[in-house]
């Protein structure tokens, strides 16, 4: 069996390395070795982790149009699902500490803070997109279907950029990396579509 | 034709070899990508271990000056203070600062001290360490949100100020940290102007409190604290305590502050701490303790509004915030 067929080894592979960084967080905090103030840390850690498997779902497709990489598609679901874990454990930070569960402070603090507002709508956006992504919810809605709900990681990702930019105090140099990332996964598809038109196009001889 | 078909025996790959390079490539993936993730980790969580090695510095006692801590509040560890910091000239990741700063050459020293005032002059670190020190330990509330205990040493900066004779046609203080992009090439990233500027009005520059802090935890200040010299006001967010002081102006005017010309409509001149005053992006009527979980409620004035209120009689504290 070659590596590009061996999805039993791939899937191994990415479900340990992307439940790493939640354990080591994890034993980290139980030696308390997360810094002088660890709800900060783990608060930024879980963002730039959920933007981080955002952004690998979006690398999956020009991956496989331009290297031919298509047995990573079969782990995108599990990456879209990391990325769905890590802004739900994003969100609980911020319930439990910086809102102290009080859940009634929460609509004033999404109407006060827009970054909160992003942050939370893009949050709430995934959540279908975690709903809808077993085997049996794909047949029920069928692929085109499936795939048109789906392109709702786009505006997840824009939002989750935006999110993480509006807060930082002056150095943008992260939330920087990470829109150009982005941009240029988003420019590779407007490209794709655009050449796709063209090509399809009838043509008058 | 050749009968592509066929391969000889002695090409075909013995099944032994074939599975223990699998399995020895398995076994290189599985290593590497653990590593690359566990490194990646690794090189963005904190892991400040910081020693104090300052000199140590002598202090009088001072019984009259009341800068009483609720007895629920503890001061903050070493590791904390020194661990912990916000100094965009070498870092804009707090727990960066310690290491990046490690290197900072701040002896020899000076502050120049001029502007309108009588005889300026300029200090260098035996005139600082001359002044009469002493301990003082205060609330040091961040901007952001968190806060700690810190006992400060220095001597009051109406002291310093008291011996250049200010004229009477001065009502403000400016302040300027050192800057030099060879010893602080991470300050490209800052996303603020440098060199770093403050200020403060003439009455809270000359108020008891205020302290020009050469050290902490009894001894001389380490570098990511602002090393050697430093400003400390209590009542006000932690940015107006400008760090590693080179020059005191005294001003017939406000002066420039940094984060105020960042974002005039965040930061504003007095900066004074205040919990019903909220920072555009976040509340400020609570606030995080380094090394408690839950959190604060935020103190008028840091807890110092008995000494310090009167300065602000009149005034609109959230139009000149």
């Amino acid at each position: 069996m070659t590596f590009s067929a061996d999805t039993r080894f791939h899937r191994q592979l990415f479900l340990f390395n992307g439940l790493l960084p939640a354990v080591l967080i994890l034993i980290d905090g139980w030696r308390g070795k997360l810094g002088a103030n660890p709800v900060e840390f783990v608060t930024r850690a879980t963002g730039v982790l959920t933007l981080v498997f955002l952004i690998l779902t979006l690398l999956v497709t020009p991956l496989r149009k331009i290297y031919g990489w298509n047995w990573l598609l079969k782990q995108r679901r599990l990456l879209g699902l990391y990325a769905f874990f890590y802004g739900f454990a994003h969100l609980l930070t911020y319930l439990a500490y910086d809102r102290d569960w009080q859940m009634q402070t929460v609509v004033g603090d999404v109407y006060k803070r827009p970054f909160i507002a992003i942050g939370m709508f893009s949050f709430l956006l995934m959540v279908p997109l975690a709903v809808t992504s077993t085997n049996a919810m794909i047949k029920k809605l069928g692929g085109p279907r499936w795939a048109q709900l789906h392109r709702l990681t786009y505006y997840i990702t824009i939002g989750g950029v935006l999110h993480y930019w509006i807060i930082v105090k002056s150095d943008v140099t992260y939330p920087f990396f990470f829109a150009v990332i982005l941009v240029v996964l988003l420019g590779y598809r407007v490209f794709m579509s655009i050449k796709k038109a063209r090509g399809s196009a009838p043509r008058a001889s | 034709m050749k009968d592509r078909s066929h391969i000889p025996s002695s090409e075909v790959t013995p099944e032994e070899t074939f599975l223990n390079r699998r399995f020895f490539m398995k076994s290189a993936i599985w290593a590497g990508s653990t590593l690359a993730t566990a490194g990646l980790y690794r090189t963005f969580s904190p892991r400040p271990e910081v020693k104090n090695t300052g000199a140590a510095i002598a202090t009088v006692a001072e019984p009259s000056v009341q800068t009483v801590l609720a007895p629920d509040e503890k001061v903050n560890s070493f590791t904390d203070i020194a661990g912990y910091n916000n100094y965009y000239e070498f870092s804009t990741d707090k727990s960066e600062v310690a290491a990046k700063a490690k290197d900072f050459v701040t002896d020899p020293w000076t502050v120049q001290v001029g502007g309108l005032v009588q005889k300026p002059r300029t200090f260098d670190l035996a005139d600082l360490l001359k002044f009469e020190s002493v301990e003082r330990t205060y609330r040091f509330r961040c901007v952001e949100g968190w806060s700690m205990v810190i006992p400060w040493v220095g001597f009051p900066l109406s002291k310093l100020l008291n011996q250049v004779e200010p004229l009477s046609a001065a009502t403000h203080v400016a302040f300027e940290t050192y800057y030099d992009i060879k010893q602080m090439p991470d300050s490209r990233y800052a996303g603020i102007d440098l060199p770093y500027v403050e200020g403060l009005r003439l009455d809270e520059a000359m108020h008891p409190l205020t302290l020009l802090a050469t050290g902490l935890y009894g001894k001389t200040l380490p570098n990511q604290n602002g090393a050697p010299v430093r400003l400390v006001v209590p009542w006000k967010y932690g940015f107006k305590s400008i760090k590693s002081v080179v020059k005191i102006t005294l001003m017939d005017r406000e002066p420039p502050t940094t984060w105020s010309l960042a974002n005039p409509g965040e930061y504003g001149f007095y900066s004074n701490v205040n919990p019903k005053v909220d920072h555009p992006r976040w509340s400020q009527a609570h606030e995080r303790r380094i090394g408690e979980m839950g959190s604060r409620p935020t103190l008028m004035f840091n807890g110092y509004a008995e000494q310090v209120a009167h300065l602000y009689k009149g005034m609109d504290l959230s139009a000149d915030f």
